[in-house]
C-alpha cells in the first residue's frame, strides 16, 4: 500500500459530506453493549411468510439463477400491475410503466438521477427517510427542505408546498406513510397537494413503501390515483416492509413510460436486473399473501397502541401515528436535545432509540422508536425509559 | 374478544392494562371481557410453560394411542371422560385417522407411566388396545422454543 496517498482528498466532497456517520457510530456502540435493548431498527421482526420463501427455494431448485429481463420478469410486472389496481385503483402498463428494482431504495435513487439536473430543486418533505437528500446532492440538485409539524399531524400542507415552489422546482418527494413520524396523508389532504401541482411540470416521487402498514379508518391512498396525477407521479414501493422481505432486496417503481424508460437505462447500466430468486418469490407474495400482510398489520397495530399509550402515560407526548411501524414521541419537556436524550438513555438504561434530528433538523425535540419488536421487548424498553425519566425527576416514580 | 384472547394465549402474564391498550380498550373493558370469557368457559385457565429438563426435575411424558369401542348414543364421550378423570392424564383428544383417542400422560419415570398404562388404562372395559410412545426431548411446546433461542439478527442501520 502506498502510504503517501491522502484518501480524504480523493473522496468526493459530496460523498464525504453524506450523513449519517454519527448515527452509525451510535448504533455500533449500542450493538456492542451487553443487554442493550434496541428500538432502532427499521425493518420487520417477522419472518418472510413461508409461501414466499418456498417459492424462492423452488426457483433455485429449478435452476432459475440467470439474470432476468432488465425491467424485471414480465410475470412479476404483471402481478405488480394487478396489485396496484387491486389495492390502489391504479392502472399501469406492465411492458412500459413498471420497473423492478433492488429495493425501494434503488427506485428512489434512479428516479432522482433520471430527473434531476445540476441546479434543479427537489422539495423534500421532512422529517423523512435519510436517502433523498444525499442522492439529490450527488446529482448536483438542490434539496429544498419542507418541514412538517406536529400541529399539522406531520402532514404536508398545500400552503407550504406552494410557498416552496420556484421556477427551478423539478421534483417533490412525498414520503407517506412517513418514516419516522408514522403520519399518513388522507385522500382530502392529497387532493389539496394535487391541486397545487396540476398544470405544472413538477413531478412527484411518492415513496409508498409503508402503504400496507396503515392503521387508520381508511386504507392508503396513492396521490397517483387522483385525477391528473398519474402522469406526474412515480410511485415507489417494495416488498421489504409489507411482506417482511428486507433481505430479499426487491422494490419497484411505477410511472409514466418515458421516465420508467430513463430509469431502466440507469438500472440496466448499474444493476442489470434485480435478484432473480427474489423476483420468483415476489410473484407468489403478490398472488397469495394478502392475508399474511393483514396478519402482520394487526400485530403491528396492537404494538403501536401499546407504545403510544406507554409514552403518553409517562408524560412524553406521543403523536398518534397512523402508518409505518414507528412512533415519534416529543422529548422537549425533558430539556435535553434529541442527541443528548438518546445518548443518556443508551449509556444509563441501555436502550437505543434514534434521535429525531437524524431525519432532518425539524426532527429535533423528538426521538424515533421502532415497534418492530416483540411485546415483551417493547414493555421492557418502556419500563427502562420510564425509570430513566423518573431518576431525573421528570416524572413521578411509581 | 378474539384479539384479547390471542394476546393472552401468547402471554397470560401480560398486565391487563397493556393488553387493553393493545386492543384499543380501557382496562375496565378488557377486564369485563376476560371475566365474561372465564365465566363462559372460553378461558379454561392460565398455566406456566416449564422446561423440567432444565430445572433438573425428573419428568417423563408419553403419548398414548388408544383404540376404544364407542358406545351407542354416547359415542366416545363416556370413555374419554373416564380416561380424562385420571390425575396422571394431561390431555385427551379424539382423533381422526388410525386410532381414536390420543392421551398425554406425565409421570416421574418410565416405570410409573408403564404401571399406569398396564394397571389403570388398559383394564378399562372399552379400551381395546394401547400404543405408548415416550417423549425423548421437547423442542417446541405451545409455540415456545425449548432448545434454540431465536437471536435477533437485524444489524443494518436503516433510518
Amino acid at each position: 500500500m502506498n502510504n503517501t496517498i491522502d484518501y480524504d482528498k480523493l473522496i468526493s466532497p459530496r460523498a464525504a459530506a453524506m450523513r449519517p456517520s454519527g448515527i452509525r457510530k451510535f448504533f455500533d456502540l449500542a450493538a456492542e453493549m451487553p443487554d442493550c435493548i434496541s428500538l432502532g431498527v427499521g425493518e420487520p421482526d417477522f419472518k418472510t411468510p413461508w409461501a414466499i420463501r418456498d417459492a424462492g427455494i423452488r426457483s433455485l431448485e429449478r435452476g432459475k439463477t440467470k439474470y432476468t429481463a432488465n425491467a424485471g420478469m414480465i410475470e412479476l410486472r404483471e402481478e405488480i400491475c394487478k396489485y396496484m389496481k387491486r389495492r390502489f385503483d391504479l392502472e399501469y402498463n406492465d411492458r412500459s410503466e413498471v420497473l423492478v428494482t433492488v429495493g425501494g431504495s434503488e427506485a428512489i435513487d434512479i428516479c432522482i438521477r433520471s430527473l434531476v439536473q445540476p441546479g434543479d430543486e427537489v422539495i423534500i418533505v421532512e422529517p423523512c427517510f435519510v436517502c433523498y437528500e444525499p442522492i439529490t446532492v450527488l446529482t448536483g440538485g438542490v434539496p429544498v427542505h419542507l418541514t412538517t409539524r406536529e400541529e399539522d399531524d406531520f402532514r404536508l400542507t398545500a400552503d407550504e408546498l406552494r410557498a416552496a415552489i420556484t421556477p427551478k422546482t423539478k421534483l417533490l418527494v412525498l414520503p407517506f406513510p412517513n418514516n419516522p413520524t408514522g403520519a399518513v396523508m388522507e385522500k382530502e389532504h392529497l387532493e389539496e397537494i394535487a391541486e397545487v401541482l396540476r398544470g405544472t411540470d413538477i413531478m412527484v416521487l411518492s415513496d409508498e413503501i409503508y402503504a400496507e402498514l396503515n392503521y387508520g379508518k381508511n386504507r392508503h391512498v396513492s396521490i397517483a390515483s387522483l385525477p391528473g396525477m398519474q402522469e406526474r407521479t412515480i410511485v415507489v414501493n417494495g416488498f421489504s416492509k409489507a411482506y417482511a422481505m428486507t433481505g430479499w432486496r426487491l422494490g419497484y417503481a411505477c410511472g409514466p413510460a418515458p421516465i420508467i424508460k430513463a430509469m431502466t437505462k440507469i438500472h440496466q447500466s448499474c444493476i442489470m436486473s434485480a435478484p432473480t430468486t427474489s423476483q420468483y418469490a415476489a410473484v407468489v407474495a403478490m398472488r397469495e399473501c394478502d392475508a399474511e400482510i393483514e396478519k402482520m398489520r394487526l400485530e403491528y397495530n396492537q404494538r403501536r397502541r401499546l407504545v403510544v399509550k406507554g409514552f403518553n402515560d409517562m408524560g412524553l407526548h406521543c403523536f398518534e401515528p397512523k402508518g409505518a411501524f414507528y412512533v415519534f414521541p416529543c422529548i422537549k419537556t425533558t430539556g435535553m436535545s434529541s442527541q443528548e436524550f438518546c445518548q443518556e438513555l443508551l449509556m444509563n438504561k441501555k436502550v437505543a432509540a434514534v434521535p429525531g434530528d437524524a431525519f432532518g433538523e425539524c426532527g429535533e425535540g423528538y426521538i424515533r422508536i421502532s415497534y418492530a419488536y416483540s411485546v415483551e421487548h417493547l414493555t421492557t424498553a418502556l419500563k427502562r425509559i420510564r425509570e430513566f425519566l423518573a431518576e431525573r425527576g421528570l416524572i413521578q416514580k411509581n | 374478544m378474539e384479539q384479547l384472547l390471542k394476546i393472552l394465549e401468547k402471554n397470560a402474564r401480560i398486565p391487563l392494562e397493556d393488553a387493553a391498550a393493545m386492543i384499543g380498550k380501557t382496562t375496565q373493558e378488557a377486564a369485563a371481557m376476560l371475566d365474561q370469557a372465564q365465566s363462559e368457559g372460553i378461558v379454561r385457565g392460565f398455566r406456566t410453560l416449564v422446561d423440567w429438563e432444565k430445572a433438573n426435575v425428573a419428568c417423563v411424558e408419553a403419548v398414548i394411542e388408544l383404540h376404544v369401542s364407542p358406545k351407542k348414543d354416547r359415542g366416545f364421550d363416556d370413555i374419554a371422560s373416564a380416561v380424562a378423570a385420571f390425575d396422571e392424564v394431561e390431555s385427551v383428544l379424539l382423533m381422526s385417522g388410525g386410532y381414536d383417542l390420543q392421551v398425554i400422560v406425565q409421570g416421574k419415570n418410565f416405570q410409573e407411566i408403564a404401571l399406569f398404562v398396564a394397571k389403570r388404562l388398559s383394564p378399562l372395559d372399552d379400551v381395546l388396545s394401547t400404543a405408548t410412545h415416550f417423549v425423548l426431548r421437547t423442542y417446541k411446546r405451545d409455540g415456545v422454543m425449548y432448545q434454540d433461542e431465536e437471536v435477533d439478527e437485524r444489524e443494518c442501520t436503516v433510518l
